[in-house]
Order: structure tokens, then C-alpha cells, then sequence
């Protein structure tokens, strides 16, 4: 019986963090969310350089629970770059055994991968993405190299670490990798709910820190504003929310990579949940700040966006939910 | 991560019920008092096999194995299985035996041990008083010293006593240093409740019971306990009892419980036909969200338990999110149950006699579950906890002066 991290996976997640706050610190956050960029080069390549690209791979000896801890700590820093696309690529491509696709390259992160939710237009790093991995539950997955029968119209981002376009794809275009009766459809489509879920986990672990501390340091009335009962209590509810649900993020993860019965329903859960969570969270930070947090400079409001990203992406909580009641014969 | 309890504990398993399979199948025509025989005969040989009162010691009739929390959760698990009984419950085993186990003297754990894993001594928690509730070390039962200096006598009233009308002895905070700062003057007593300076009224509860079943109120007038009775110094039983609140708090989180009463409340949805409705399914997954949160967690803190590694701060939530979650399932199960709620269920509360019960038993849930934001701690008090002890926010000046 193991059921919290191991010295290993909690190593992995400092050495994303370290490398995330060496190479994705606040001002270049701020540049990067004022620029015309869908992707960021620098930090891309940083963190691929980690070997994140290895992790779901079939050898690798990890799996989407370690996929999990990485994206969560990219929820954490804000970071840019279709992370969670290219690791579903690697995993996608690699199941395909041999094939076309630049495998070495997807894992190097030198090719970059960005997931379409079948049905969905809206694409983050679009621009920036060399591959397309369309996952559909209804018509199976597509990998769709960049260029003909692709059309990207860039938008302005409400998310603007992960800016997304409007992006059409030809019928017929790229190739049809898996089936919707393929099993590797819902094993996709599932993880990608549950690296969701770790990356908006991420996300209010990060928010609810920012506020515990600045309540520590900011003072009214002669004290620190985390003395106040009021304040002190809505603090304790961010982290209650946030804390307990971190086991319902490793248990879909876990779940899936045991191949559980209950891994596709523990997906739709652990995505609707901690997307619930991140939206509360994010608000309730923005509360607890006072003006600073309403500023575009202090930058909270980063992961209010990158909150609102999370829970519209690849279908809302109350439609995840809807499944998970189905799921569960009710 | 891995769920499974691993080859050792499954041969354990394997153990427990060959044990359970030639010792608990008990004749269906036992009744009474030869029933409750065999369950003690049969509890004094699941001690013998090393299954219950573990972390208790031998000489004070338990059987003293080595902390392994795998172990015992396959026993409480096999044991829940076959419907057989465990560990007599309560406050004497949650709190009293294990104060005893760290602060009694040799007497005291001779004299107490025993007769309370027996389930001859009942245990009454004389804490909260009219006066003090949240703020518990304001506590103004006095205890004085007899002339002779043999024994305590004490006066005051204690409030809201859980199974106070059983319980045969109580362990009670009691005010002995009234010059000392209010955390420092304060005595850990244990008492006999069966004297003539002691009278106890049952008060009615919100859910209707009243008599055996309520909590109650103790009234002391001077009534008397040795000396040889009190834990730990004189003037230090406030961090006496901090040892026993612990323990109450490891035991009122379960996620099997939690996830068999979420089981219920889809139950009901299907009884009244609601369960196709998409608000009711949108809100049943809501909560369920929640329920696995708390039932993963509970794994987490098993996990590290068995590690023996600190957790952090998560431990400090449980308690709130529990009593969280059962507001949550108050307030959806009165919605399914509808005109039901016009009924009061029969046996209110869930202890008395009853007859046939339908939806409106729900009641007992709704109305139990406001006890689980007030006993044990009230909900604001936890919410202070988190954030102090777990955020390391600063500290409320209801709390300062404790060392
Ligand atoms: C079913 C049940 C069983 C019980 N069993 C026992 C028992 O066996 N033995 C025993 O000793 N006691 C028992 N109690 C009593 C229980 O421990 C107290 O009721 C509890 O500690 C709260 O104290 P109080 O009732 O005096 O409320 P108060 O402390 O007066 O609280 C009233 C309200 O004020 C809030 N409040 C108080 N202080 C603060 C603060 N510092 N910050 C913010 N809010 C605050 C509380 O959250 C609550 O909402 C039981 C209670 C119940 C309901």
C-alpha cells in the first residue's frame, strides 16, 4: 500500500518548479501575456530538457501520475506551452508502434504537439504546434501534421499563458490514428482529463499560497490582515478545498494507469472537481488580496484566466459530471 | 502509487478469516444475556489471536502488538465483513484508555484498563460546561483538597455529556489553581459517577429524544475522587487532555462510513424517483466529488501512516471536511425527501424503538449531521485550527496564553 508521493516524484516536481521559476518568473509571464507569441521557446525547451517527454512513454517506468505532477506544477508557475498535448502525442505515437511520426522528436520536444478537443475549435498554441492531436470519444484520434487542410486564426486569449486560435481542419486532413472503438481513444481522452485536473490542482495550490502569504505580510489595523478571523476562515476554505482534492487528481491518475474499471468515471470526477475548485479558488484569492489583486501587475489574475481555461477546456464539470452519473449505472 | 495491502497483509487476511470462520458464526438462536457471553467470550479470544485492543498491553487485557496500520485495517476490515463484533467503541477506548496509556500512573491503568475494555466502566467526557465550550480551559468546575489532602472534592456542573446517562465513571476537567493563568489551573480527574454527590439529568435533544439516549447534565456537589485519581500533575490537566482531543479527532473521520451514506442518498434518489432528473445527478457527482476526496485523502493519511511520515496539514481538515460534506447531504437528501419531511421518523435520532421507516428517516441524518459541526469542536474552531496550525497564519487572541 502507497498512497502519497515518493521521494522520486516529489524530486521530479521540485526540479519542474526550480526550472520553472529560473526560466518563467512573473516579469517574463507579464512580457509573454502582452506579446503576440502563442509559445515560448525558452521555457519550452528548459523544461522538455528535464525529460518530460519521457514520462509517457510505455518503458518509461512512470506513468500519467508522474504526467500528472509535472502539469501540475505547470499549473502552478502559469506556464505556456502545450504541455499536456505533447505528452498524450508521445503516449499516442508510441502506441502506434511503428509509424511516420517524428517520435524522438515529439519526445525532445524540438516537434510540438497540441491536443484538440474533438468538437472543439479552440486550440491553444496553435501557431507555435507542429502536430495536431485531435481526440474525439465519437470519432476516434487524429494526428494532424501542421499546414495543409489546417487553418489557425489567432485570437485574443482570455488565458494568456496558453493563448488559443480558432482553428479549422479539413475533413480527410492528416491521419486517423485510432478508431472512437479503439480502446487508445478513451485512454486518451481520459488522461487528458485528468492532466487537466492536476494542472488547475496546481493552480489553486498557487493561489491559495499567494493569499495565505500575503496575508501574513500585509497589515491593517496594526496587524496582519491573517490575524482577522473573517479573512483567517476564508483562507482555511481555499485550503480545504483545494488540499483534499489533490487525492482525487493521484487516484485518477493512479486509477488509469492500473487500467481500473473505474478510471474513466475517476477522470470525469477529478476533472469536474478540481476545475470547480480552481474557478472558487481563483476568486475567492482575488477577495482575499484586496485592490492588489485586482491589479493586471500583481498578477493573480493570470491564474483567475488560466482558471477559466481549465474549466471550459475539453467540456465543463457539469458535463463531466453528467458522464460520471452515467457512468456509475445511476 | 499502489492500493493493494501487498502479499504479507493478504496472507494476514487469509488469517483473520479462518480465525472468523471457526469463532465467530454464532448459533441464530442466541438472545441476551448468553448472547452477550459468547460476543465477550469471543472478544477475549480475538485478543488472544492478537486482533484487538492492540497498542494495549497485555496486563491490562489487551494484546500488545506492534504498531502496523495495515494490520489493522484488514482486521477492521474482515471484521466489518463478517459482522463481527471489534473493539467495544466509545469514549472510554477513544480517549480515557489512551490518556491512561501515556499520562496514568501503573495504578491507574490496573485499576481502569481492564474494566473499560471489558465495557464494565462506561466513560463519560466531562469538558464543556455551561459556561465554557469553545473556550474550554475557562473551565469553572472547582476541585478542592480534602483537610487530609486524600481526596478531591468537587463542585460545579458539567453540560452536554455524550451516553452520559450509561456511563459509570467520567475523566473531567476541573479548575484547582484559581490564582494560575486560566491554561495553567486546571486538573485531570477521573471520577466515580455513581455517589451521592453527584445528581445527572438527561436533556432532551433537537431530534426529540430525551432519556436514555440524550446527552445529559452532571451536577457535583461536593462530590469526591481520590487523590490517586488524578492524571498527570496538578494544574497541567488542560495539556492532559490535549492527548485525549487527539485521539477523538483520529476517530471521527471514516470514509467507509462516508461512502456507504453517499451510497444511501443515491439510494433515495432512486426511491423517489428522482434519480433521472439532471440537477439531482449534477448534484448527487458534486457531492461525490467531495466524498472521494475525503475517502482518497483518508488513504493518503493511511499511506503515511504506515510510512511514518508526517502528512502536513490535510490531517487538521478532515473533521471539517466531513462535517462539510454531511451539510451538503442534509441538504439534498431534504430535497428528495420531499412531504416525507413532514413526518417525523419513528425513534427519532436513530437510538429508540422503531417501526417501519421510510425516506423520513432522512431526518436523523439532517438533523445529526448540525452534531458533527458543534461536538468534538465546533466548526469555526476548526476552521481556526487550519489555518493557524496547518497555514501558520497568525494566532487569534482567543487561543493565545495557551504554552
Ligand atoms: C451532540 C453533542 C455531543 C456532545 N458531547 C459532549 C461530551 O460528551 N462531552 C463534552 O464535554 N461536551 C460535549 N459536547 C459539547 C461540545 O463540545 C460543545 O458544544 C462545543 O465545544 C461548543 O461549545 P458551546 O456549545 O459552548 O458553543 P460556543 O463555544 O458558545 O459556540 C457558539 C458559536 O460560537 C462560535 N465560536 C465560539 N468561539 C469562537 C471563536 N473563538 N471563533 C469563532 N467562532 C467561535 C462557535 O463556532 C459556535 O458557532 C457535545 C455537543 C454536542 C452537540
Amino acid at each position: 500500500m502507497h498512497f502519497h508521493l515518493t521521494q522520486e516524484q516529489a524530486a521530479i516536481q521540485d526540479a519542474v518548479r526550480g526550472t520553472l521559476a529560473d526560466n518563467w518568473p512573473l516579469d517574463r509571464l507579464h512580457a509573454f501575456a502582452d506579446g503576440d507569441q502563442d509559445f515560448d521557446r525558452t521555457s519550452w525547451n528548459a523544461l522538455m530538457a528535464l525529460g518530460l517527454g519521457d514520462i509517457l512513454l510505455p518503458d518509461s517506468g512512470m506513468g500519467l501520475l508522474d504526467a500528472a505532477l509535472a502539469c501540475e506544477v505547470a499549473g502552478e508557475a502559469a506556464a505556456p506551452g502545450p504541455l499536456i498535448g505533447q505528452l498524450l502525442s508521445v503516449a499516442a505515437v508510441a502506441a502506434l508502434g511503428n509509424s511516420d511520426f517524428p517520435l524522438d522528436a515529439l519526445v525532445s520536444g524540438e516537434k510540438v504537439a497540441t491536443l484538440v478537443h474533438g468538437g472543439s475549435a479552440y486550440v491553444p498554441c496553435a501557431r507555435a504546434a507542429d502536430y495536431f492531436l485531435v481526440v474525439d470519444r465519437a470519432a476516434g484520434v487524429r494526428l494532424i501534421p501542421a499546414g495543409e487542410g489546417v487553418t489557425i486564426e489567432p485570437l485574443k486569449s482570455t488565458d494568456r499563458s496558453r493563448p488559443v486560435s480558432k482553428v479549422v481542419i479539413a475533413d480527410g486532413a492528416g491521419n486517423a490514428i485510432f478508431a472512437a472503438s479503439d480502446a487508445m481513444t478513451a485512454r486518451l481522452a481520459d488522461a487528458a482529463l485528468v492532466l487537466v485536473a492536476a494542472d488547475a490542482l496546481g493552480g489553486a495550490q498557487k493561489v491559495t499560497d499567494m493569499s495565505v502569504a500575503y496575508a501574513k505580510e500585509r497589515e491593517q489595523f496594526g496587524q496582519p490582515i491573517g490575524r482577522f478571523q473573517a479573512l483567517k476562515h476564508q483562507l482555511a476554505h481555499m485550503a480545504l478545498d483545494a488540499e483534499p482534492a489533490r487525492a482525487l487528481v493521484w487516484y485518477a491518475a493512479y486509477a488509469w494507469d492500473a487500467a481500473l474499471p473505474d478510471a474513466p468515471r475517476a477522470a470525469a470526477m477529478a476533472k469536474a472537481h478540481l476545475c470547480d475548485v480552481f474557478v472558487r479558488a481563483a476568486r475567492a484569492a482575488v477577495a482575499a488580496h484586496g485592490g492588489i489583486g485586482y491589479t493586471w501587475e500583481y498578477g493573480l489574475n493570470y491564474w483567475f484566466r488560466r482558471a477559466a481555461f481549465d474549466r471550459a477546456w475539453l467540456g465543463s464539470p457539469s458535463e463531466h459530471r453528467a458522464r460520471a452519473a452515467n457512468l456509475a449505472g445511476w | 502509487m499502489d492500493l493493494s495491502y501487498g502479499q504479507a497483509a493478504e496472507a494476514f487476511r487469509a488469517e483473520v478469516r479462518a480465525f472468523l470462520a471457526s469463532n465467530w458464526p454464532r448459533a441464530a438462536d442466541l438472545r441476551g444475556a448468553d448472547l452477550k457471553a459468547f460476543i465477550r467470550d469471543f472478544r477475549a479470544q480475538a485478543t488472544d489471536a492478537g486482533y484487538l485492543y492492540r497498542a494495549i498491553p497485555k496486563i491490562y487485557g489487551g494484546s500488545q502488538q506492534p504498531v502496523d496500520v495495515i494490520k489493522a485495517q484488514v482486521i477492521r476490515e474482515e471484521f466489518a465483513r463478517a459482522r463481527a463484533p471489534a473493539e467495544i467503541g466509545g469514549n472510554g477506548m477513544n480517549m480515557t484508555v489512551p490518556t491512561l496509556l501515556e499520562k496514568g500512573t501503573d495504578e491507574q491503568k490496573e485499576l481502569f484498563i481492564r474494566k473499560t475494555v471489558a465495557g464494565d466502566y462506561v466513560w463519560g467526557q466531562g469538558y464543556s460546561e455551561p459556561g465554557s465550550g469553545s473556550d474550554l480551559a475557562s473551565v469553572r468546575t472547582k476541585g478542592e483538597l480534602s483537610a487530609d489532602g486524600s481526596k478531591w472534592i468537587i463542585n460545579g456542573q458539567k453540560i452536554w455529556t455524550s451516553q452520559g446517562m450509561q456511563s459509570t465513571h467520567m475523566f473531567m476537567l476541573v479548575r484547582t489553581e484559581p490564582d494560575a493563568p486560566k491554561h495553567d489551573g486546571i486538573t485531570y480527574l477521573l471520577i466515580d459517577l455513581e455517589q451521592p454527590g453527584i445528581t445527572r439529568r438527561p436533556i432532551r435533544q433537537m431530534t426529540g429524544e430525551e432519556g436514555d439516549h440524550t446527552f445529559c447534565e452532571f451536577f457535583f456537589d461536593n462530590a469526591e475522587t481520590p487523590v490517586g485519581w488524578q492524571v498527570g500533575e496538578r494544574g497541567q490537566g488542560w495539556y492532559v487532555s490535549r492527548t485525549t482531543l487527539k485521539h477523538e479527532r483520529a476517530s471521527i473521520g471514516s470514509a467507509d462510513g462516508l461512502g456507504r451514506q453517499f451510497a444511501k442518498l443515491v439510494e433515495l434518489a432512486k426511491d423517489v424517483g428522482r434519480i433521472d432528473e439532471p440537477v439531482i445527478r449534477d448534484k448527487l457527482a458534486q457531492i461525490e466529488g467531495f466524498v472521494l476526496s475525503h475517502r482518497y485523502t483518508s488513504f493518503r493519511l493511511f499511506s503515511c501512516a504506515a510510512a511514518g511520515e508526517d502528512p502536513g496539514p490535510v490531517a487538521l481538515m478532515m473533521k471539517l471536511l466531513l462535517t462539510e460534506i454531511g451539510h451538503e447531504m442534509a441538504l439534498l437528501s431534504q430535497e428528495l425527501i420531499g412531504e416525507h419531511g413532514f413526518v417525523e421518523p419513528s425513534g427519532a435520532g436513530g437510538r429508540g424503538n422503531r417501526g417501519p421507516r421510510g425516506p423520513e428517516k432522512w431526518l436523523d441524518q439532517i438533523m445529526g449531521s448540525l452534531g458533527n459541526s458543534i461536538a468534538g469542536g465546533a466548526s469555526n474552531i476548526q476552521r481556526n485550527i487550519i489555518g493557524e496550525r496547518g497555514l501558520g497564519l497568525p494566532r487569534d487572541l482567543a487561543l493565545s496564553g495557551e504554552r
